[in-house]
């Protein structure tokens, strides 16, 4: 399956979960959202061979607001 | 993983709540939850009119859907910070544009920065390499912030959700500042006529909450950053954040919500001479005094350090 982070993109085997491939390209699966096929999934989902897989960042940072 | 509520493939797991959902109880889930803690921090009533500082991104945008939504007379404000590089303040703007088309009724106002004061953002660090530059926007950006509130009478609210928070709180605990500790919370009652009410209607979703609810809800935000946030050190503080909560599900809500239980048992309170039992607040156990030129409150006598900021900036040029 192809998996696609901001200007990255990978080509993994299908069979492991969103999770798995998450770790496998360097993500913490916490820090991420997985949308498979156009669609919002949780991370324990099965990826198949055919799956398209953007994940999108969910940290945003900037002014620590402090005061 | 199915929904908890109706058995449908869920679309996010809240491991920290224990609560998969689907799109359509999630979507439920949002508001009904950002409501209560409105009520419980009373952070604002229903006839009052909320201010939402947005930026484009996905909290500040979502908060205002979800504020419209549960039928709050909630108006937007963006501040045009001139950021240039990588066409940032431009494409932001654009997305908030877009959102108030979509929205009939939605007001907005802009605050364009380098119109108004004769500098953007970036002209401003420039000047000051000393300084950070997300520090010089933060305290530009909280003035603007304040003084449009109270120019439209209204309570303002920001998309914080609870990784910036517990950031904030992780960075202000690293250094010991107890006096940001004592003024950090979900709401900021206003302590003084110039200084409008501030709440955070998200302080208790997870960033990856937000941006689910961002992306069911179809809202189109900025997804770049800032070019100035990357080594930003909330992000990096967010990350380890991250990190402990990969281990210790529920960590940075924990850590979080034990700090608002202590602050409000008084554990962060100077013994004032008017009992310990005053709520916190924002100028909580200083001497406050009025800028000479603003009036807004100040701790520094003379002028505000915004009003300070631009009196140098003026004399360099002239
Ligand atoms: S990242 Fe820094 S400079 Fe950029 S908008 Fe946020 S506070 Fe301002
Ligand atoms: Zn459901
Ligand atoms: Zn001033």
């Amino acid at each position: 399956m192809r998996i696609t982070y901001r200007d990255k993109a990978w080509e993994l085997p299908g069979g492991m979960t969103a999770g798995d491939a998450i770790k496998k390209v360097g993500l913490d699966p916490e820090a991420v959202l997985v949308v498979r096929n156009g669609e919002l999934v949780t991370d324990d989902v099965i990826l198949s061979d055919e799956d398209e897989v953007k994940l999108i960042a969910v940290v945003s940072g900037g002014d620590g607001e402090v005061s | 993983m199915r929904c908890r509520r109706c058995s449908k493939p869920a679309v996010i797991n809240m491991r920290q709540h224990k609560l998969a959902l689907c799109g359509e109880h999630f979507l439920g889930w949002i508001p009904a939850q950002t409501q209560r803690f409105i009520k419980k921090y009373e952070m604002f009533d229903p006839g009052e009119t909320i201010l939402v500082a947005v930026s484009g991104g996905k909290d500040s945008l979502s908060l205002w859907d979800l504020l419209l939504s549960l039928g709050y007379e909630a108006r937007g404000l963006y501040i045009d910070l001139g950021i240039s590089e990588e066409g940032y303040s431009s494409s932001s703007l654009a997305k908030v544009d877009r959102f108030v088309e979509k929205r009939e009724g939605a007001r907005l106002k802009v605050v364009d920065v380098k119109e108004v004061y004769g500098k953007s953002i970036p002209q401003l660090a420039r000047e000051r390499p000393e300084q950070k530059t997300c520090s010089l926007c933060g305290l530009v950006k909280r003035y603007i912030m304040n003084e449009t509130a109270l120019e439209e009478g209204a309570v303002l609210a920001t998309g914080h959700n609870l990784d910036d928070e517990a950031a904030v709180l992780l960075q202000n605990v690293l250094h010991w500042q107890t006096g940001y500790l004592l003024r950090q919370a979900p709401v900021l009652p206003s302590t003084h006529p110039r200084l409008a009410q501030k709440a955070k209607p998200f302080f208790r979703f997870y960033e990856r909450e937000t941006a689910a609810y961002a992306i069911l809800r179809g809202i189109d935000y900025i997804y770049e950053e800032c070019p100035f946030a990357t080594g930003a050190t909330t992000i990096f503080y967010k990350e380890l954040l991250n990190r402990l909560e990969g281990r210790s599900r529920g960590a940075k809500l924990q850590f979080y919500l034990s700090f608002l239980r202590a602050r409000e048992k008084g554990f962060f309170l100077r013994m004032l001479p008017f009992g310990p039992e005053r709520i916190p607040s924002v100028n909580e156990g200083l001497e406050l005094g009025e800028c000479e030129r603003c009036g807004q409150p100040t701790t520094a006598p003379g002028l505000c350090a915004f009003c300070r900021l631009w009196k140098v900036a003026e004399a360099e040029v002239g």
